[in-house]
């Protein structure tokens, strides 16, 4: 395979072990973990240029590039990190992890607790936004990093860029929060919830302990993934890629239930390929993280209040079909930076396919991010 | 920035106390902004609808709000700013007077600017029989972005009827220049009128 020039070629995850204790909100403590980590171009002598990824729901640590010669599909994130992209790789020193409680080589689930000698299963702690933002600062310590020049996430990503700036308002100096909210709705959390009735009533969850019993929630997982798909995209992007369009060329119903539809099989192929790289009880506590998220409550329900003592300059992004996190949500956060003096610049990106816009190359977005990615470069010194 | 700057941006900026809070609605590039930015060291925020300006205010590290005036300023909470500034959209507006009340109500004064549609080249081509063409408002009436236009008197008649206080008033030649004719006869001669209002008390 020939890599591209604008691509971060063959890249190697590694795993950082973290020695230090890590008390998480449910009160539990971590006596130690493992993060998997990803890191694209060169930190600078000064150490100024170093940019976090915050990956979102079913993220991890391969943001771009490939993992072999011969791997057929990038990172998730590779339209936007790459040399000469909008997150410069000649500029930029970006890290990428797997959070705590993932699926892909971080402490989590479905790793081994010391303590015990067992998978950890579902007695691994739910952790919170702000436990990862303390993870992630500890990730910081380990790689030398005081300050981020940026720190960037989507969706639930873009909530760990808030969390940052709230917990550690001195190690960074740019937020770039993208289809993200200040919290989710009941109507979100509703959807999280069906999710995790899908998982936790499949019978071969077995109390959570499927891998012990050589089984996977596998119809659980696929339906919750399912589900997801219907809300990352809007009703016009699903008219204008299905719309009613059948399977069979003859045009006849079937009067089954077999796939049928385009959108049916649609989903299922989401649903089948998701569940070969996911983990039930990851998939749950990560829902859980999304339902938990709202910096406001400890501030009297005053976003403003909790954005006060930060320092970061922010860029907000929304798209404009997002009904998962909609641009009136991304305002939420915009009035809150104002009423809090911070510095802030909002762009609400006219889009097509609805949350999952947040990944795709639209030429407004990532102009919009290389704007001001490059002025963050140019103070960076890089 | 400071050399190139319209001279309308360069008497607003006069107009304004350093240090103060501003909203610039249709900041466009960002220009008035980063000049005051610089000259005045205020803390600004632009709103602006279109694509390219709000990347062009990003780039230019100023803070913009990608969002239309005309779906008002509900957003903003009441006298959150020092100045809520407009140049040259008030008559491209819905409803100017609404936008007005409300630029009144989230700064504690506003300065706005506008074509005078009382200018001696309007009335001519009206008297004429054609819709105007003039340097300050070069577009045909079918394309035109200005939907309510006015003339000084129409201000002035408006800010009494809503009872807005006129701080200050400037009023200028399409050069941006005031001049002896403007001062005898300001809605026969003056082009482009600059206002800085408040709520009265």
């Amino acid at each position: 395979m020939a890599v591209a020039a604008d691509s971060v070629g063959v890249v190697t995850p590694r795993k950082v072990a973290i020695a230090t204790p890590l008390l998480l909100a449910c009160g539990r403590v971590l006596p130690g973990f493992e993060l998997m980590v990803e890191t694209y171009g060169v930190l600078n002598a000064a150490r100024s240029n170093a940019v976090l990824i915050c990956h979102a729901l079913s993220g991890d640590h391969h943001a771009a590039g490939y993992h072999s010669a011969d791997d057929r599909k990038p990172g998730w994130w590779d339209s936007a990190i790459g040399p000469g992209k909008p997150i410069d790789t000649t500029k930029f020193f970006v890290v990428c992890l797997n959070n705590l409680g993932g699926c892909r080589g971080s402490t989590g689930p479905t790793t081994i607790n010391p303590e015990t000698g067992a998978l950890w299963g579902p007695d691994f702690p739910i952790v919170t936004v702000r436990d990862w933002v303390a993870s992630q600062a500890l990730l910081a310590d380990h790689l030398g990093i005081d300050a981020w020049a940026a720190v960037i996430g989507g969706s639930l990503g873009g909530m760990q860029v808030m969390q940052w700036t709230i917990d550690c308002p001195n190690r960074v100096r740019h937020a770039l929060v993208i289809a993200a909210a200040p919290r989710i709705s009941a109507q979100n959390i509703a959807f999280n919830e069906i999710a995790r009735q899908a998982i936790l009533s499949d019978p071969d969850f077995h109390g959570g302990r499927y891998i012990e019993a050589g089984a996977k929630p596998e119809r659980g997982l696929k339906l919750a993934r399912m589900l997801g798909h219907i809300t990352y995209l809007s009703d016009t992007a699903m008219r204008a890629r299905f719309g009613r369009m059948l399977r069979d060329g003859d045009g006849q119903y079937n009067f089954n239930y077999d796939v049928e539809f385009e959108v049916e099989s649609y989903l299922r192929h989401q649903g089948n390929s998701f569940v070969d790289r996911f983990d039930g009880n990851t998939y749950l506590l990560m829902t859980k993280a999304l339902d938990y998220f709202d910096p406001a409550r400890e501030y009297g329900d005053d976003l403003a209040s909790a954005f006060r003592t930060a320092t970061a300059k922010f860029l907000v992004v929304s798209f404009s079909v997002d009904w998962r996190f909609s641009p009136a949500r991304s305002r939420e956060i915009v009035n809150a930076l104002i009423a809090a003096g911070r510095d802030v610049s909002y762009a609400r990106i006219d889009s097509q396919l609805g949350h999952d816009d947040f990944l795709m190359p639209i030429p407004q977005y990532h102009a919009v991010l290389r704007n001001y990615l490059d002025r963050v470069a140019a103070e960076a010194g890089s | 920035m400071s050399a190139s700057l319209r001279p309308d941006l360069a008497l607003i900026s006069n107009w304004i106390a350093p240090g103060s809070r501003i909203l610039d609605l249709g900041c466009g590039d960002g220009a008035l902004l980063a000049h005051l930015a610089k000259t005045r060291q205020v803390r600004g925020y632009g709103l602006e609808i279109d694509d390219d300006n709000v990347a062009a205010c990003i780039d230019a590290g100023i803070n913009v709000i990608q969002a239309d005036v005309d779906d008002g300023l509900a957003e903003f909470a009441d006298r959150s700013f020092d100045y809520v500034v407009m140049t040259q959209a008030l008559q491209a507006l819905v409803r100017p007077d609404q936008v007005l009340a409300e630029m009144l109500r989230v700064g504690r004064e506003v300065i706005v600017t506008f074509p005078n549609f009382g200018h001696w080249r309007v009335r001519v081509a009206l008297l004429g029989g054609h819709m105007p063409h003039t340097p300050a408002l070069p577009a045909n009436w079918y394309d035109t972005e200005n939907i309510h236009l006015c003339t000084l008197a129409d201000f002035d008649a408006l800010c009494r009827d809503a009872n807005w206080q006129v701080l200050e008033r400037a009023l200028l030649d399409r050069s941006h220049r005031t001049g002896a004719s403007i001062r005898v006869a300001p809605n026969l001669f003056c082009e482009i009128a600059l206002y800085k209002l408040r709520l009265p008390g």
